[in-house]
C-alpha cells in the first residue's frame, strides 16, 4: 500500500518521523483523515490524539493543539507539545489533571485563568487517554 | 620585597583559584555543547512554521490579523534576555548597555515603553534604574524546554494583541561561534517581513485562512522568543567559557611570574647565607 511521510515536530525537537498509510486526527472543524495523495492543506488541530496507521498497526501521538500541514510528499504536524503514547508521563498528567480541577473549582467562570485551567485539564485528560492506548 | 612565605601563600591561593575557574570553564563547555544541540533540535520546527506562515501570509493577500498590522506607536515593548548569574564576561553588559542606550535615544518618558526581562541580571539592571519592568522570569534552566517559557511568551504576545504595546522588540546575544556572540535587535511584532527559503505552496485552508492565522501567528511569535532564548543560552555558556578560560590563563601567568620572583628570592637568600658563612669563617682565621 502507498505510504506518506509524517513528521511531528515541537520546539523541543522532532517527536515522531515515519512513513504511514493513513493519518487521522481531530481538526478544529472536525475529524480528518489523510491518505497519500491528499491535496496541500493546512488546518488547526484540537487538543487530541493523532492516529498513525501502518500495516495493521496503529500508533498514537498526543498533541496539544497546533497545526497540520499536508504537502504532496509529506504531512507535518507542528505542535507546541506532543508525545508518542509510550513516552507519556502518566503520573505527571494525573497530577496536572488534579491541579487543573482544583483551579476550576476555585475560579470564576469569566476569569482568564479559568480558560487556562480548562485547557490544562483538556491536555491532561488527552495525555491520559492516549497513554491508555499504548 | 615580600618574604618567601608571603610569595608562597600567594602562589597557592592563585593555584586554587585557577583550579576553580578551570572547572567552571569545563562545565560551561559541556553546557554550551548541550545548548547548541538544543538550538539545533529547534531548527526543524522553526523552518517549518516559517514556511507555513510565509505561504499563508503571502499566498493570501488581504488577510487581516492584529499581529500583522502596524499601528501608530504609542508604547513600545522590549524583551531582553540575560542570564541569572554573572561571571560571563561582557555577555550581560553588552546586551543591557545596547538596550539602555536605544531606550535613552528613542524615548523621553517612562510611559512610552516597558521592559519584559528574561533573566535576573537584566531585571535588576532596569529595576535599579527605575525603568518599568512589566513581566519578568528568572530561574530559567540551562536547558530550557518550551513549556517553561510558554507562559511568559504567550503573555508577551497577548500584550501586543490587546494593544498594551504597539510594537515589540527582542534583544539578545546571537551565538555566532564559541568566541563570538553578537547583540541582536529583532523586531518581533507586528510581523512585517516573514520570509522563507523554501518554495511557497498554495494550500487549501480548513476552515479559512483567517482562522488558521489566528492559531499560527501567536505560535510563530512565541517560537521566535523561544528561539532567541535558546540562542542566547548558547551565547551565555560560550561567553562564560571564554571568560573562565581567560581567568585561568591569567592565573597561570600570575603563577609563573610569582614562581620566578619566589625562586629569585630563594636564591638571594641562599647566596646571602653562603656569604655570611664564608664571611664568618674568614673572620675566624
Amino acid at each position: 500500500m502507498k505510504t506518506i511521510k509524517v513528521s511531528v515536530v515541537t520546539p523541543d525537537g522532532p517527536v515522531y518521523e515515519s512513513d504511514v498509510e493513513m493519518v487521522s486526527t481531530k481538526a478544529q472543524s472536525g475529524e480528518l483523515g489523510i491518505l497519500p495523495g491528499h491535496i496541500p492543506m493546512v488546518a488547526p488541530l484540537q487538543i487530541g490524539s493523532v492516529r498513525l496507521k501502518n500495516g495493521g498497526k496503529t500508533e498514537y501521538v498526543a498533541v496539544s493543539g497546533g497545526l497540520l500541514e499536508v504537502r504532496p510528499d509529506q504531512v507535518s504536524i507542528l505542535a507546541q507539545s506532543a508525545e508518542v503514547s509510550d513516552s507519556i508521563d502518566v503520573e505527571r498528567a494525573l497530577r496536572a489533571k488534579e491541579r487543573a480541577e482544583e483551579r476550576l473549582r476555585e475560579q470564576q467562570r469569566a476569569h482568564v485563568d479559568f480558560k487556562r485551567a480548562e485547557m490544562a485539564l483538556q491536555r491532561a485528560i488527552n495525555r491520559i487517554s492516549v497513554s491508555e492506548k499504548r | 620585597m615580600a618574604s618567601l612565605r608571603d610569595i608562597k601563600s600567594r602562589i597557592t591561593s592563585t593555584k586554587k583559584t585557577s583550579q576553580i575557574t578551570k572547572a567552571m570553564q569545563m562545565v560551561s563547555a559541556a553546557k554550551m555543547n548541550r545548548a547548541e544541540m538544543n538550538a539545533k533540535a529547534f531548527v526543524p520546527y522553526m523552518t517549518k512554521i516559517q514556511e507555513v506562515t510565509a505561504s499563508i501570509a503571502q499566498g493570501s493577500k488581504g488577510v487581516q490579523n492584529p499581529l500583522l498590522t502596524s499601528r501608530p506607536v504609542k508604547k513600545t515593548g522590549y524583551v531582553v534576555i540575560s542570564s541569572d548569574r554573572g561571571l560571563a564576561g561582557a555577555y550581560n553588559s553588552n546586551v543591557l548597555r545596547q538596550l539602555f542606550n536605544t531606550i535613552k535615544s528613542r524615548h523621553k518618558s517612562n510611559d512610552e515603553f516597558a521592559i519584559i526581562a528574561i533573566g535576573r541580571v537584566g531585571r535588576d539592571f532596569f529595576k535599579k534604574r527605575n525603568m518599568p519592568v512589566v513581566l519578568d522570569i528568572i530561574g530559567v534552566p540551562d536547558q530550557p524546554s518550551f513549556a517553561e517559557i510558554k507562559d511568559i511568551a504567550s503573555k508577551t504576545v497577548g500584550m501586543f494583541a490587546d494593544e498594551t504595546f504597539d510594537e515589540l522588540y527582542l534583544y539578545y546575544s546571537h551565538y555566532v561561534s564559541a568566541i563570538q556572540q553578537d547583540v541582536t535587535e529583532k523586531k518581533l511584532l507586528p510581523l512585517t517581513d516573514i520570509q522563507s527559503e523554501g518554495k511557497l505552496t498554495s494550500y487549501e485552508f480548513e476552515p479559512s485562512a483567517e482562522e488558521i492565522l489566528d492559531v499560527l501567528l501567536p505560535q510563530y511569535a512565541e517560537s521566535l522568543i523561544y528561539g532567541a532564548l535558546l540562542d542566547s543560552k548558547a551565547s551565555e555558556h560560550a561567553a562564560r567559557m571564554t571568560a573562565m578560560k581567560n581567568a585561568t590563563d591569567n592565573a597561570n601567568d600570575l603563577i609563573s611570574n610569582l614562581s620566578l620572583v619566589y625562586n629569585r628570592a630563594r636564591q638571594a637568600a641562599i647566596t646571602q647565607e653562603i656569604t655570611e658563612i664564608v664571611g664568618g669563617a674568614a673572620a675566624l682565621e
